[in-house]
């Protein structure tokens, strides 16, 4: 094992990236772990290569996108160490990172950890959400920005939040069209009360009725609807929905789903973080201070897996979380960072203070959480249906997620419970009329991502004095 | 199930999805080339047997699980092609070789 980092950062979205520009500058010995191939996280993905070989869909993806190739290039120009392609499976809380990279498996220890995973999109299990043909918005984005990649055929956008209106949007100035665009919520008046801070916030206004401006244009049409269904054998061939009481069919080919996002979590609920129930998100936060300081003393989180801020916020909190982490090693003052993180935090109040608009706005009703019939999967990798987590909480007392787990395998499938932990534990509550507070959360357990026999076997690991040998 | 856009450049890498000799360009994932190039389905389930595909392609769903050069269970979005990558469907639970 090579030196004690000062600063280990996981994730190189923007929280990461910016967060390792200023640990950098503040002369931490800083090293960052992240698993895509290239810089940009989520947001700002395929950015470098697509600037250098498809200039032409930087322009239709917009300028919001076209932002992060800054943050990208003082990424670059930093002083630190920055591992792509790594998958971190175990952090410990003494700073023990367990990682594999290129096929073999690595450990660094790190005196403070930045932890930065981004966000996810939320579960939106939905009659026929598992057929083939039916991505995540997300994924269609990601594909159309890291890969020029566009659906073929008829496809309808279907959920809710900013995410789905900019898909369609971008598909639509490449000229591929939706059939249409399925809102599944959309609370104008519980929103109402929360539209100044969403007008404080520099050009949000602006960029949705924008977004909504350019949909109408090109005749894209946005039903409103109360009930959706995807229907099909061996891939999603139409949709089902009802619009304003009437029940209508689409023939598709290709669906993208989005329910809002949501913290990527996995990594703090491995570290054992605190973590607080959001009832407006509907979604766990790992409880930080200012800062961005988690419960353990060696940990802090930045960006979205703190708490749904957006890529600038994400930005912003990177700074300031680094900041933080120089103060604790005593490479800065606090009075110095507290100068040096002055209009990050500025900004950072004014990106808050235009959440809870959007969050009231496309807030999911309860049938898009819990989903009413009992034949749709909640648990995609063991194939666990609503109707069973409801028999299993009424009939068998089944108090909480992890006992889930032991009747059913929920959660217990390759993904670890990432795309079932807020189903499940939304409809145990629900079944038991209490809050969710109350049932808690999976419990998450190292390795969070999987490992091999073969990975384990090329780690360096220094023998321990009290080791047996047999 | 996806096409590319025009203005893609033309350089290509050649890989093999599900034994087909296919060209994609640089910087694709497994993943994405199936998108391309494969079938509808990437993988049946363990469990029942039901056809799957990708589905976030941000290294979290784990539905994309696919045989990589010949070894299974890798998650195909995560994963960027090189010349010559063989990728495959996954078809149920994987055995080890005797």
């Amino acid at each position: 094992m090579s030196a004690v980092h000062d600063l280990a950062i996981i994730g190189a979205g923007p929280a990461g990236m910016a967060a390792a520009v200023m640990a950098a500058e503040l002369r931490l010995s800083t090293v960052v772990l992240d698993e895509q191939p290239e810089p940009g996280g989520q947001i700002y993905r395929g950015i470098e290569r697509l600037a250098a070989t498809r200039s032409r869909h930087l322009e239709l993806l917009g300028p919001d996108y076209a932002l992060g190739l800054e943050l990208t290039r003082a990424f670059r120009a930093s002083s630190i160490e920055y591992l792509s392609g790594t998958q971190v499976w175990q952090v410990e809380p003494a700073g023990r990172i367990f990682y594999r990279r290129n096929d073999v498996a690595g450990i660094l220890q790190a005196k403070k950890i930045l932890i930065a995973p981004g966000a996810m999109e939320r579960p939106m299990p939905v009659p026929g959400w598992t057929l083939p043909g039916v991505l995540t918005c997300g994924a269609g984005q990601t594909v159309l920005k890291a890969n020029g990649l566009a659906p073929k055929g008829r496809f309808v956008l279907a959920g809710c939040g900013p995410l789905l209106l900019l898909l369609a949007a971008q598909l639509t100035r490449c000229g591929i069209k939706p059939t249409a665009i399925l809102q599944t919520t959309f609370n104008r008046w519980a929103a109402a009360p929360h539209l100044l801070g969403f007008l404080g916030a520099p050009g949000y206004l602006i960029k949705g009725l924008g977004l909504l401006r350019e949909l109408k244009a090109a005749g894209i049409p946005i039903h409103n609807v109360s009930r959706f269904a995807i229907k099909g054998d061996t891939q999603a061939r139409a949709v089902e929905f009802v619009c304003n009481g009437a029940a209508r069919t689409i023939e598709v080919d290709t669906v993208f789903l989005h329910q809002g996002v949501v913290p990527n979590s996995n990594l703090a609920w491995s570290l054992n973080l605190d973590h607080r129930w959001d009832d407006v998100q509907r979604c766990y936060h790992p409880k930080l201070d200012a800062w961005g300081r988690a419960s353990n003393a060696a940990v802090l989180v930045a960006g979205d897996a703190g708490g749904i801020v957006g890529a600038k916020g994400a930005e912003f909190m990177g700074l300031i979380a680094a900041a933080a982490a120089a103060v604790d090693l005593g490479k800065v003052g606090a009075e110095q960072a507290e100068e040096r993180t002055r209009d990050a935090k500025t900004a950072l109040n004014k990106q808050r203070a235009a959440r809870p608009f959007l969050d009231h706005l496309y807030r999911p009703e309860q049938r898009w959480i819990a989903p009413p019939e009992p034949d749709t999967i909640v648990c995609r990798c063991e194939e666990v249906r609503a109707g069973e987590i409801r028999r299993l909480v009424t009939e068998q007392n089944c108090p909480g997620p992890n006992q889930l787990k032991s009747f059913v395998r929920c959660g217990m499938g390759p993904c670890q419970g990432r795309l079932c932990g807020l189903t499940a534990v939304e409809m145990i509550a629900e079944s038991r009329g209490v809050p969710v507070s109350e049932v808690g959360y999976y419990r998450i357990r190292p390795p969070i991502k999987p490992v091999t026999i073969g990975d384990l076997a090329t780690l360096d690991v220094p023998e321990r004095s009290d080791a047996v040998h047999m | 199930m996806f096409a590319l856009l025009p203005d893609n450049p033309s350089e290509r890498i050649t890989v093999h999805v599900d034994g087909n000799t296919v060209g994609v360009p640089p910087g694709f994932t497994a993943a994405a080339a199936m998108l391309l190039h494969g079938a509808s389905s990437t993988r049946t389930t363990p469990v029942t047997g039901e056809p799957r595909a990708p589905y976030c392609m941000m290294g979290v769903c784990f539905e994309c699980l696919m045989q990589i050069d010949g070894e299974p269970n890798q998650q195909g979005c995560l994963v960027t092609v090189v010349e010559g990558m063989r990728i495959e469907r996954q078809l149920g639970k994987c055995k080890v070789d005797e």
